[in-house]
């Protein structure tokens, strides 16, 4: 089967099992948050934490309560890497260094899950477990929770009744809430993160993955050399590296280890995986403003991007300039051969539209234009379909920004699912926006500027620049990917790289639980004939263009001396 | 709201779209006169001070820009250099003309409008109590500015009114073209809602006696003037919103730029061997290339133009008579969803038509024709002259001048009576005299039944089936004396109806594509309201109106998210006014109704309300069109500029050069010439506000997307290779 094929056949395989989802899953995901039921394991966990989960929040104590249980995520983790050699299982591992212990602890804290370390020659099988695959939960639970809060702020339609807990207006308040964090926090993980992961851990265990306690195996290769051959929880940590978009592998070669990801199957369900909440959210986002046709505006828009993306990287995957690929007929360098340079070309461009960051081929091998594509798809701001929940918010931000422009066009004040678009809230629109394209471009340029960090750099030229940028752009969009080729594990960029990270993930997020809160205390504006309809193909067009001329107009100039100097000739 | 003054506004309103653009006073429809550009120059060169320049931070950037490129060029002089300087300075300038031939068409009227604002004397009256003659009272006499609100002055033909206020006793006729720039005078009397007048204006006869309702130093032409030059313009919330993704974008590209360096150092350091160019040293870029592309890539487009499009906004519907006290008022009408229009004046004309003579039977319609032709013919209210019309027309009656009939005693309308007519007296010494009557139905069957005559019951269901199609029946009847004596007989019935504007179901239906909801006011009842609305083509009335319904009604379409528009000049309508969201009060009406609207119009034409939603929405069209416009233009610019800065580096990066241009300093010169010169090819766009015909949104969108998303795109790369093809034959840039 000829590349192309092969990967046609993946891409609708995979369009096809998602498109089925799209509204089984996302309705489930509505009822979860609109239900006013708590399930006795949920009563329980808020008696123990003192939560009352009837009490609806506004979007200060929202935005209050997701940092505060974000810094205490940080600060375990923090602790429990530096201290992990006196807990069981160390496998011999000493505690990791304050910088490095740092900037895993924000990585997986933020869903970034930048991993400047090798899973398997660094945590022990505690710190794995209870640290960092608890926070693949949390952080994905955090995204999801803080995507239906936005959506709350769209859809609140009348003045607050108290109904009952958790639903649409069933929060006790005065109106402007945006529902209570700590019970999505919950609902999220008990009713849609956990059940999924132990069946699919299950479904990949049957693939081959494994999941055990054991230390290092040393065997004897056939070519008489030694090998250290490293067991551990793996099949429980994969299912939610995928699911939760978090990508942060067990092993240091991610999805490309074969106790991670062992056959082309679960390659391919593995990329489904990570998709899966990305692309159904939107039609829980349909279900609770009360018009499915925005929620399929929305998937749509992404959608669009997605499949230009993933034919854009296949493209150049497939033209190749060099010696080796012109004589392969692909880009093979840095893919796994049970996968293939088609295979390879999803998985890379899925994992970067989303946050997860996980791999099954080397970024830093592709082509080029096939690896700005790779690089482009961070810098969208990960919205099509993005992390849990942050793609969704994302591109909500995105969807205000066009509709004010547009609104603009049509003579009207702008406005969204009935909500008017003021200074109010395109300040918080615009500040979203500007974050992470500050941080990146501040980030790459301080790196650029100080011999120090170029010192790091193992190549030179456009390439090496490519690489620093991808760092920035990695961690700044809280994907975790890696182009590799620099030393990231020092001091300078640990911090730094947290930074980012941290800063990337946390001011989007209040700046758009702002805007979620400015919304809600808005009356709606009945639609009319002159009202801008967002569900018609002419806005999802749009809202796509918008998209990628901003970022286009942002990142030109670094990419032209990035990837466009090394790959236009 | 009454019927009077809008019916006597009528012809006037109508002539006006028509006759507008040939007065004298006004600019013309929103051209730019190419000498304004030059006139306005000096004022733009002032507006340099970066104080000023303070308030549009996009300008301020590029005036930063431009002061560092001047010392760059005087410290490393080349052709390059301050051909750059000149031109991003020019950039600044432009801007600042654009501002300033808005308002200077603004300081225009407002100049003429001052000439009318000439010191007056007032002559005040002291103690003088209404109902007692004005020559018994004691007059003192004060300058103008000197009146204090509730002073009552005496103003006589051929003096100004001194001040803003109402007409408490007297009638007169009062030439009012110093504000409405309409020579015809005007009639003003005490009472009802034609009683205000204006500081300023002319009375030419008669005498009144007017009580002042103006704060010294704020009368309606100072307001005016304030308005009509921007004097406290604000910022609209819209407009705020703007400037905020404006600055967003503009901190984005500042940031591209600003780190841009550091990649550039590395970039060049990869290959030491290349030497230096004028774009790219081993310092990193040259300042001057810098700074070019921070302006060519920050929205100066739209950054430039945006107060002018504003300040322009107001000036059209100054040019169109209306005064909207805040931009605000002008935005939120391009919002309105909701348009409450009263049915008289604004969708029927001013008075009912007779449409039919309905004989009832044993009456021929001949008999009937000319029995309402005899009762109508010294009626002279519109109804009354439209019933003789209808019989010259279609009865083919001659139309008889009073004189002609002899010992005729014409009966006029009373209140009491309801009924109009005349007597005929007999030839001397025969019988025959005859009473013809018209009137209401209940009126005239009455006064049959009086005289003893039958009503047959036909005429029940005529006069239900007219009231019931809404229009108006008038029965007429008549006595004649016989030698039986007299006898009394009801004829037969008029039917009078309003007749609705020509074109205005075609407006509403063009108000509901852009989605407004049109509401149909009257005092009607409620059939004949539907029967009027169903013709008009609005989408819904409120019949037997008072004013709290009105308010009533204001209150709930606002509390289900709409925005609401309406017209008013009576005290009455003055809470309807104030709680509306855009409310267009007449000149003609009171002053409670002009202090209570947030537009004035000055033609007192309630169908100008639908052009006031078009000005508004115009003006946002035009913000993001050229929005748009601005960001699209940004992309030709990076292929101009990046191949310029880089090839050398890269060589490979000149195959983004698409553009062919001819050298880096060339492309660089290019893209800033272009981009201030799209500043100065806007101008006239922005002072225009971009076409706009009601269409849906979907349609505006896709149309606008094209002209001004696609065309941005495409424009500049045609626009930057022409001036790349002129200014490669600069020695020391191609």
């Amino acid at each position: 089967m000829s590349t192309s094929t092969a990967g046609i056949l993946v891409v609708l395989l995979l369009v096809a099992a998602l498109v089925v989802t799209y509204r089984p899953f996302g309705d489930y995901m509505y009822r979860v948050y609109t239900s006013e039921k708590h399930l006795p394991a949920e009563r329980a966990i808020y008696r123990l934490t003192g939560v009352n989960p009837n009490v609806g929040q506004r979007w200060t104590v929202y935005a209050r309560s997701v940092l505060a249980f974000s810094l205490v995520s940080v600060l375990f983790l923090y602790l429990m890497q530096r201290v992990q050699e006196h807990l069981p299982w160390n496998l011999g591992f000493s505690g990791v260094s304050p910088a490095l212990a740092w900037n895993t602890a924000v990585s997986f804290t933020t869903n970034t899950n930048w991993q400047a370390y090798s899973g398997e020659s660094t945590m022990s099988h505690v710190t794995q477990m209870t640290g960092l695959a608890v926070q693949n939960f949390a952080s994905a639970a955090v995204g999801i929770a803080v995507a239906i809060a936005v959506v709350r702020g769209f859809a609140r339609r009348r003045a607050p009744v108290a109904t009952g807990p958790g639903s649409m207006d069933g929060v006790v308040g005065t109106g402007d809430e945006i529902g209570n964090f700590w019970v999505d926090l919950t609902r999220t993980i008990v009713r849609i993160l956990l059940p999924i992961c132990v069946l699919g851990a299950i479904v990949l265990i049957a693939g081959g993955a494994i999941q055990n306690l054991h230390g290092n195996h040393v065997v004897s290769t056939v070519a008489g050399g030694k090998q250290a051959i490293t067991g551990g929880p793996v099949a429980s940590q994969e299912i939610i590296k995928e699911l939760g978009t978090n990508g942060g592998g067990f092993y240091n070669v991610n999805s490309a280890h074969p106790f991670e990801n062992p056959a082309a199957w679960t390659n391919l369900f593995e990329i489904y995986l990570l998709l899966m909440i990305g692309f159904s959210l939107p039609r829980t986002f349909g279900r609770l403003v009360g018009d499915k046709r925005q929620g399929l505006a929305i998937v749509a828009a992404m959608a669009l991007i997605a499949l230009g993306s993933l034919a854009v990287n296949m493209a150049f995957q497939a033209a190749h300039h060099g010696t080796v690929p012109e004589a392969v007929g692909a880009a093979t360098e840095g893919t796994d051969a049970r996968f293939g340079v088609a295979n390879s070309a999803v998985f890379a461009t899925a994992t970067t539209l989303t946050s997860t960051g996980a791999v099954n081929s080397f970024h830093d091998s592709y082509t080029s234009l096939g690896g700005a594509s790779l690089l482009f798809n961070m810098m969208l701001g990960e919205v099509a379909p993005g992390g849990t929940g942050s793609g969704l918010y994302g591109m909500l931000v995105l969807a205000v920004v066009t509709v004010f422009v547009a609104g603009l066009m049509i003579g009207r004040t702008p406005e969204y699912i009935g909500k008017k678009i003021g200074a109010r809230e395109m300040k918080f629109a615009s500040l979203y926006f500007l974050t992470t394209p500050i941080i990146v471009l501040l980030g790459t340029g301080v790196a650029m500027a100080m011999p120090g960090q170029r010192a790091g750099m193992l190549n030179g030229g456009a390439h090496g620049l490519s690489e620093v940028l991808y760092a920035f752009t990695s961690a700044g969009n809280n994907n975790g990917s890696a182009f590799a080729g620099i030393t990231v594990n020092t001091t300078w960029y640990n911090t730094a790289l947290g930074l980012a990270m941290m800063f990337g993930r946390f001011l989007p997020l209040i700046f758009v639980l702002g805007l979620s809160g400015s919304l809600a205390r808005q009356a709606p504006v009945p639609v009319t004939a002159g009202t801008l309809p967002t569900h018609r193909p002419q806005f999802v067009g749009m809202l796509a263009g918008v998209t990628l001329i901003i970022v286009a107009l942002t990142f030109f100039p670094a990419l032209a001396l990035g990837p466009f100097a090394e790959g236009i000739h | 709201m009454s019927t009077t003054t809008l019916a006597a506004h009528q012809d006037n309103a109508d002539g006006h779209r028509e006759a507008s653009p040939a007065q004298p006073r006004r600019v013309g429809g929103g051209l730019l006169d190419p000498k304004q550009l030059w006139t306005s120059l000096p004022s733009a060169v002032r507006k340099l001070d970066p104080r000023t320049l303070w308030h549009n931070p996009v300008m301020l950037i590029v005036e930063i820009g431009a002061a560092f490129t001047t010392v760059l060029a005087i410290t490393d002089p080349s052709t390059f250099g301050w051909l750059i300087t000149v031109w991003l300075w020019l950039t600044v300038i432009f801007a600042n003309l654009a501002e300033a031939v808005a308002e200077g068409r603004g300081k225009a009227q407002a100049a003429a409008l001052r000439r009318a604002k000439t010191e007056t004397v007032a002559r005040r009256l002291v103690g003088w109590q209404a109902g007692q003659p004005v020559e018994t009272a004691t007059v003192e006499t004060i300058p103008a500015p000197r009146l204090a609100q509730h002073d009552l002055v005496v103003v006589d033909a051929g003096e100004f009114v001194p001040g803003d206020g109402d007409i408490v006793e007297g009638i007169a006729s009062v030439d009012e073209s110093a504000i409405t720039g309409e020579s015809a005078p005007v009639i003003r009397e005490s009472g009802g809602d034609r009683s205000s007048v204006t500081g300023g204006t002319k009375v030419l006869s008669d005498r009144i006696v007017v009580r002042i309702t103006q704060k010294p130093g704020e009368s309606f032409i100072d307001r005016m003037i304030a308005l009509v030059e921007g004097a406290n313009r604000r910022k609209t919330p819209n407009e705020i919103a703007l400037n905020i993704l404006l600055a967003a974008l503009t901190v984005i590209f500042l940031l591209a730029v600003a780190t841009l360096q550091p990649l550039a150092i590395y970039s060049k350091a990869q290959q030491p061997a290349l030497p230096d160019s004028s774009t790219l040293t081993g310092d990193g870029i040259t300042g001057m290339v810098l700074a070019s592309l921070l302006v060519c890539l920050i929205p100066t487009t739209i950054g430039a133009l945006l107060s002018a499009i504003g300040i322009a906004g107001m000036d059209r519907l100054v040019q169109r008579n209306v005064l909207a006290m805040s931009g605000r008022a002008v935005e939120a009408a391009g919002d309105v969803n909701t348009l409450l229009l009263d049915k008289t004046g604004t969708i029927t004309l001013g008075n009912r038509q007779a449409s039919a003579f309905l004989a009832v039977d044993g009456v021929s319609g001949a008999e009937l024709a000319d029995a309402a032709q005899l009762s109508s013919l010294a009626d002279e209210t519109p109804e009354g002259r439209s019933v003789v019309v209808f019989a010259k027309e279609h009865h083919g009656l001659r139309e008889r001048t009073p004189g002609e009939l002899r010992h005729a005693t014409f009966v006029h309308f009373t209140a009491q009576t309801r009924m109009s007519g005349v007597d005929l007296a007999a030839e001397p010494g025969t019988t025959g005299a005859r009473q013809v009557r018209k009137g209401a139905a209940s009126a005239v069957t009455r006064w049959v039944r009086e005289q003893g005559g039958q009503v047959p019951a036909q005429l029940g269901e005529i006069v239900d089936g007219i009231s019931a199609s809404g229009g108006t029946p008038l029965v007429v009847g008549d006595v004649i004396e016989g030698p039986a004596g007299s006898v009394a007989r009801v004829l037969g019935v008029i039917q009078l109806k309003d007749v609705v504007k020509s074109g205005m179901r075609e407006r509403f239906d063009a108000m509901r594509r852009m989605g407004i909801r049109t509401v149909m006011i009257t005092g009607d009842n409620p059939l004949t309201a539907k029967a009027i609305a169903d013709e008009a083509g609005v989408d819904d009335f409120l019949a037997e109106a008072t004013p709290e319904d009105k308010l009533a009604l204001i209150r709930k379409e606002q509390a289900g998210g709409n925005l609401v528009a309406m017209t008013g000049d009576g005290t009455n309508d003055a809470p309807a006014l104030a709680q509306a969201d855009v409310g267009v009060a007449m000149n003609t009406g009171t002053s409670a109704a002009k202090e209570a609207g947030n537009m004035v119009d000055l033609d007192s034409n309630p169908t100008k309300l639908i052009e006031i939603v078009e000005i508004g929405k115009q003006l946002l069209i035009t913000r993001g069109a050229l929005t748009t416009f601005s960001i699209a233009n940004d992309v030709a610019k990076y292929f101009a500029i990046i191949p310029a800065m880089f090839a050398g580096v890269y060589t490979g990066l000149d195959r983004l050069n698409i553009m062919r241009l001819a050298s880096p300093e060339s492309a660089i010169l290019s893209a800033v010439i272009f981009n201030a010169l799209v500043i100065v090819a806007l101008i006239p766009l922005a002072l225009r506000g971009v076409r706009y015909t009601p269409a849906s949104a979907s349609k505006l969108l896709s149309r606008n997307l094209y002209i001004y998303g696609l065309g941005g795109i495409v424009v500049p790369f045609i626009g930057i290779k022409i001036i790349d093809l002129l200014v490669q034959f600069i020695p020391g840039v191609g």
